[in-house]
């Protein structure tokens, strides 16, 4: 789905852009009478060192001018910007940067939300929707690591080894409902958007909850060691 | 006597770093709790999967360390071992230590878990960053053979401090991975030369990256973590501006820098053509007044 049919069904009474930067964009979308603060990026662009630092900009300046308005992350994004030039300016810097200006922003009681509409890779979406209270995707959107062909060559793994698998595991495979099983998306969305936001919203306000996407990945039988070992290793004796 | 940090495995690093008879290690390899991902593929699993977690003391103060190992799979982030660092940063919200040690070394998620170890990652860095906001201090290190990329690159500067020998390495995409994707002409992966200038030590500290440079030595490190530690511990909108100002500053001069050489000269590094054969002392004297930082 493109973002402006994105927009259109999360914020049916209205949104408008008001800051544009490299194949990224944000603005204000209103729900349930409530302004929420978009920031996105948009045709599967590759994050780099400049888009970053926009983004953390923005972030910034909704926690100094507007008091515990939620932050909305759009997502499509086919990755960080895979560029020497970026590296040799630390794009690992920028990205964290990000990654601790929306923690900011949550520690001033800001709900922070992310929705994938298109494609999230790795590190394109590490230091922006993968840092939300609660991760959300569309039905129709891809997340992923690296496709199965490329991780067959690179792990010397046979592909059809690796096909075979990942019909009985999310973890090697591509895919949102993977990542639904694994915990990591709270939930997928189609159908009614607004609705879904506004829920989602409510969801965050009264509970403010901590990470819990390892006990959720537990629930759904996508991730079954991850949350005994934190509780193993937090009450060792 | 020197004992090289580059080339040790991470139980050696911890032993070097902390006091002596000082450690306790939890769900140690006894425990067996391996991957379980792995045996599908047909891989080998490591009984600690690759990252040692544990409490120790450091001139006699409580600490929590964790250190990845290099040697098995890159030190790279699965299921288990992300779960372990997450664990021991839960359990530093309870007991308060001095500091959170990470000893980095870590090519980044691992692919043989992709799903799992990305997921990983993330919880990590939500987890150090919500302990930072509860005034947990966090010293992140960095002078393995792997280096510290993907995810960890993030870790590693989402950390309090940050230090860093000439030899470590620090970036997201490390260079092998762009030459796949985009050719030799954007980054030459077996020009050793190169690869230091854009992911060294030396560059990370004349440009803010890291704010320590540490001889290859562990006893070196040691001391260097125990002055980390007294760091005062900041998280604030007043030091993300600051930290904001200096990197938008670099993107503001150096966008169009193709080489570290011109980042160096830019910054008014003297002599950047002897820069890689100074000693680390005689180097940071030089950085002093040129090195940025927040």
């Amino acid at each position: 789905m493109t973002r402006r049919d994105t927009l259109e069904r999360l914020f049916p009474s209205g949104w408008q852009d008001d800051a544009v930067f490299d194949n990224g964009f944000a603005g204000t979308g209103m729900c349930d009478g409530e302004s929420i603060r978009y920031i996105g990026v948009e045709n599967a662009t590759e994050v780099g060192v400049d888009q970053a630092l926009a983004m953390a900009r923005l972030v910034l300046d909704t926690v100094k001018q507007h008091a515990r308005r939620a932050i909305l992350f759009l997502l499509d994004t086919q990755g960080q910007r895979l560029r020497k030039r970026d590296e040799l300016l630390g794009l690992n810097g920028y990205m964290a940067h990000l990654a601790k200006c929306v923690e900011l922003a949550r520690a001033n009681n800001h709900p922070i939300l992310s929705l994938v509409y298109g494609e999230a890779v790795s590190g394109g979406y590490l230091a922006t929707g993968m840092m939300a209270d609660a991760c959300y995707a569309l039905s129709d959107a891809q997340i992923q690591v690296m496709n199965l062909p490329s991780m067959a060559r690179i792990t010397k793994i046979p592909l059809g080894h690796l096909e075979q698998l990942s019909e009985h595991s999310p973890v090697f495979s591509p895919g949102v409902a993977n990542y639904a099983q694994m915990g990591h998306l709270q939930e997928i969305w189609d159908g009614e958007l607004a609705a879904k936001l506004k829920h989602a919203l409510m969801r965050v306000r009264e509970a403010r909850p901590a990470d819990q996407r390892m006990a959720l990945g537990q629930q759904r039988g996508g991730r079954c060691v991850a949350y005994e070992v934190v509780q193993r290793v937090e009450h060792a004796a | 006597m020197r004992k090289g940090y580059y080339e040790a495995s991470a139980r050696d690093r911890i032993r070097g770093v902390i006091d002596p008879g000082s450690w306790g290690e939890f769900i140690p390899p006894t425990e067996r709790i391996t991957s379980p991902h792995l045996p599908l593929l047909d891989q080998p699993v490591a009984f600690d999967d690759g990252i040692v977690v544990g409490a120790g003391r450091l001139n006699g103060k409580d600490v929590l360390i964790a250190a990845q190992e290099g040697r098995f799979l890159g030190g790279a982030v699965g299921e288990v071992h992300g779960a372990k660092l997450v664990g021991l940063i839960e359990r530093a919200l309870k007991i308060r230590p001095s500091a959170v040690i990470l000893l980095l070394d870590s090519g980044g998620v691992r692919l043989h878990e992709a799903n799992a170890g990305l997921i990983a990652v993330s919880e990590i860095m939500r987890a150090i960053l919500h302990a930072r906001v509860q005034g947990v201090k966090f010293v992140g290190v960095i002078g393995g053979s792997c280096g510290c990329f993907g995810g960890m690159g993030l870790v590693a500067r989402c950390c309090d401090v940050l230090l860093m020998s000439e030899e470590g390495r620090l970036g997201m995409s490390g260079p092998e991975v762009i030459e796949t994707v985009r050719g030799v002409e954007e980054f030459d992966s077996r020009d050793r030369a190169l690869v230091w200038r854009v992911t060294g030590g030396k560059h990370r500290y004349l440009i803010g990256e890291v704010d320590m440079l540490v001889d290859d030595d562990v006893a070196q490190f040691r001391a260097a973590i125990a002055r980390a530690i007294e760091a005062p511990a900041d998280f604030s909108l007043e030091g993300l501006e600051r930290e904001h100002d200096m990197l938008a500053r670099r993107w503001s001069r150096f966008a169009d820098a193709n080489d570290a050489r011109d980042i160096w000269a830019g910054l008014g590094m003297p002599d950047v053509t002897r820069m890689a054969l100074m000693s680390t002392e005689e180097f940071t004297r030089a950085a002093e007044n040129v090195r940025e930082r927040p």
